[in-house]
């Protein structure tokens, strides 16, 4: 059977498991679909968290980025990992024990102030959509690939589907859904490491892999590779930072906090049964996390050594001819993805740092793990089974976000504040509408995206970082902090923060309008726009306990439910709003 | 709410705290010393194929935060019964 009818075959039987699931679910009530999680154990939730967590980003794009950024592509596996802790024990158990369904509420109540939801709301919105960019970026992708299309046919299907997806909306709320599109991405994820890891190495378990020897030497893989990268004139792998160890630091941390306060991780935690269960989830879901974190470096190291072998040939003394390319090849080309020049006519590819003699003039960072089971020259199924699980993990994070913005904007926004005797018809109405423009507007901005998935994933974490993390520490280990501070300082930080990315990424995220250029040369302390975030936090800490130094304290009530919030006795279930 | 008497949950909330601060010196130095500041004097450390610092930073942090977490959970869980604030 040839690839592409394997592929339709894999990707329709996954459809059809969730499809399946979701109607098979929601024979139970509607609260089941309001209180995703409740009355579920907390592996299980921590395994629908994972899948809930885990998007084109981390799937599609990040061992692709690790395989050119080498050591410096740490900050996404550090980053994205790390948040889990700051969450399981500064912020979960607390919002648990809050007991009500969001973040903005909680931001409301405890700052006794509608202005401070707003703000909340607000900042919400613009880090929800900044991360849909990102998981548009990755849409397009796979879906360029899997129908053999340029990436913007690809991406303009993708869309479609996803707002079908999105509408279908229930999906999102079912917890065994997202179970299955876990064991879905992480089999898609994992079964193709075990194999190329066991032909370079022998060794079927990645992680060791990594540290292996390769198979019939002495050398190991990564001492191999740092070889054969720099013999390119690529930087050392193992060493290679990124950009100054000051950035690494400032992104790592950037990542960390924006995990912890982006609103759809959070709200998992919200309806656990207990606020014990609020700890352990957060645990299981780390777990879950880290089987494929801890792959995706080897996928990473071995997809480019695999890459530069396919090229340069080592068996042989010249490179590989162009019209000898493999078919993979030529099915990235179909894409725009990947782009060859021959600049010295000689008919061979030839690979190297330098600008002017580099023939593979484009490598986009988000083929490599879709590419890498063709370049390893695994099965089809396996190559089939991975275009099925990074469209899972494209759409579900990708529906579950645009889900996330229009609740936010017609209950939050519109019937909350503007409109409160809206009725329900309307407020559906114009959810959808919210969302069919979250998904035009993201996808217009996905044509042009500000950086690869990774890195505009990256950018929202930053916003959120910068934004809602250090309210939400703030709201629950000081009693100090002022409604005129919290608001004050989240205006500021998501401020400073979208002030530097838009001078050099373009107001919102259209690069001609961006004044002072994408470049090291005009960055902060040299620290780029992705990783911003965490100085926005700090600016967010210091502008809020300023203000709330000179303004009237929190009233009585309000520390008393600071008080209340601490101890995990009397929680009870948590209430619809 | 049990009966207990603001004296007890404030002291459950300092041990808590005192926890949470040892934990994230852990967190910290797992991750951002030994992944990041420290790296290239780790670097000169060879285990199998890797070097010390680059494993921390691509595996060694990651496994630790796991650790991490159920930890705390464990211990705080044993906390709340000893202060009888559990549900």
């Amino acid at each position: 059977m040839d690839l592409q009818t394997m592929t339709y075959i894999v990707v329709g039987i996954t459809f059809t498991v969730y499809i399946g699931i979701a109607i098979w679910a929601r024979a139970g009530t509607t609260t089941e679909f309001y209180v995703a999680g409740g009355g579920i154990h907390p592996v299980a939730n921590g395994m629908a968290t994972a899948a809930d967590w885990m998007s084109a980003a981390s799937f599609i794009s990040m061992a692709g980025l690790i395989a050119f950024y080498g050591y410096g592509g740490s900050v996404f596996l550090m980053g994205w990992t790390g948040g889990y802790v700051l969450l399981a024990m500064c912020l979960a158990p607390y919002l648990r024990k809050f007991g009500k369904f969001t973040v903005p509420e909680f931001i409301g109540d405890r700052f006794y102030s509608r202005t401070a939801r707003i703000v909340a709301v607000i900042c919400l919105i613009v880090a929800s959509v900044t991360y849909v960019i990102g998981q548009m970026k990755g849409i397009g992708v796979a879906f360029s690939r899997f129908l053999e299309v340029d990436y913007t046919t690809g991406l303009l299907s993708g869309m479609g589907i996803v707002f079908i997806y999105a509408v279908l909306g229930g999906m999102k709320g079912i917890t065994y859904t997202q179970i299955v599109q876990y064991c879905v991405l992480i089999f898609a994820y994992t079964i193709p490491a075990i194999f190329i890891s066991l032909n370079l190495t022998g060794n079927p378990i990645p992680q060791l892999g990594l540290g292996s020897t390769m198979i019939g030497s002495e050398t190991y893989l990564l001492d191999k590779l740092d070889q054969v990268v720099m013999e390119l004139g690529f930087s050392e792998y193992t060493t290679q930072a990124r950009l100054s160890t000051l950035n690494m630091f400032v992104y790592t941390m950037s990542l960390m906090i924006g995990t912890a306060g982006l609103p759809h991780v959070i709200i998992r935690f919200f309806t656990v049964p207990k606020v014990r269960d609020a700890r352990t989830s957060a645990g299981w879901a780390l777990v879950f996390i880290t089987i494929l974190y801890t792959t995706a470096p080897a996928v990473a190291a071995m997809a480019r050594l695999n890459l530069i072998d396919t090229i340069n040939q080592p068996e042989s003394a010249e490179t590989l001819v162009y019209a000898e390319r493999p078919d993979w090849f030529k099915k990235w080309e179909t894409t725009g993805l990947l782009k060859f020049e021959d600049k010295n006519g000689d008919g061979r590819i030839q690979y190297t740092s330098d600008k002017t003699t580099n023939e593979m003039v484009k490598v986009d960072r988000d083929i490599m793990v879709l590419a890498n089971p063709e370049i390893a020259q695994l099965p089809n199924w396996v190559i089939a089974l991975v275009a099925a699980g990074g469209l899972a993990a494209a759409l579900s994070t990708a529906a579950g976000l645009l889900l996330a913005i229009s609740s936010a904007i017609s209950h939050d926004l519109l019937k909350g504040v503007f409109m409160p005797d809206i009725s329900e018809k309307s407020e559906l109405l114009a959810s959808r509408i919210a969302m069919a423009g979250a998904i035009m507007f993201a996808g217009y901005l996905g044509l042009n995206p500000p950086d690869f998935a990774a890195g505009t994933v990256a950018l929202a974490f930053g916003l959120a970082a910068s934004s809602i993390f250090p309210v939400l520490m703030m709201g629950i280990f000081s009693k100090n902090v002022t409604k005129e501070g919290a608001i004050a300082g989240m205006i500021a930080g998501i401020g400073v923060t979208l002030l530097y990315v838009f001078q050099h990424k373009g107001i919102m995220f259209v690069a001609s309008t961006s004044f002072l250029g994408d470049m090291p040369s005009n960055w902060f302390l040299g620290i780029e726009p992705n990783a911003f975030g965490a100085i926005g936090a700090v600016v967010n800490f210091v502008v809020a306990f300023g203000v709330s130094r000179v303004t009237k304290a929190p009233p009585k009530e309000i520390q008393d439910l600071v008080e209340h919030i601490r101890v995990p006795s009397g929680a009870g279930s948590a209430q619809a709003h | 709410m049990k009966e207990n008497d603001s004296g007890s949950e404030s002291a459950y909330w300092q041990t808590n705290i005192r926890l949470m601060l040892k934990l994230l010196c852990v967190w910290f130095t797992v991750s951002f010393v030994c992944g990041i500041l420290l790296v290239d004097v780790l670097n000169q450390i060879q285990i199998g194929g890797y070097k010390l610092g680059f494993w921390f930073a691509q595996q060694g942090s990651m496994y630790s935060f796991v650790i991490i977490v159920f930890y705390y959970a464990k211990r705080m869980a044993a906390l709340d019964r000893e202060y009888n604030v559990d549900e």
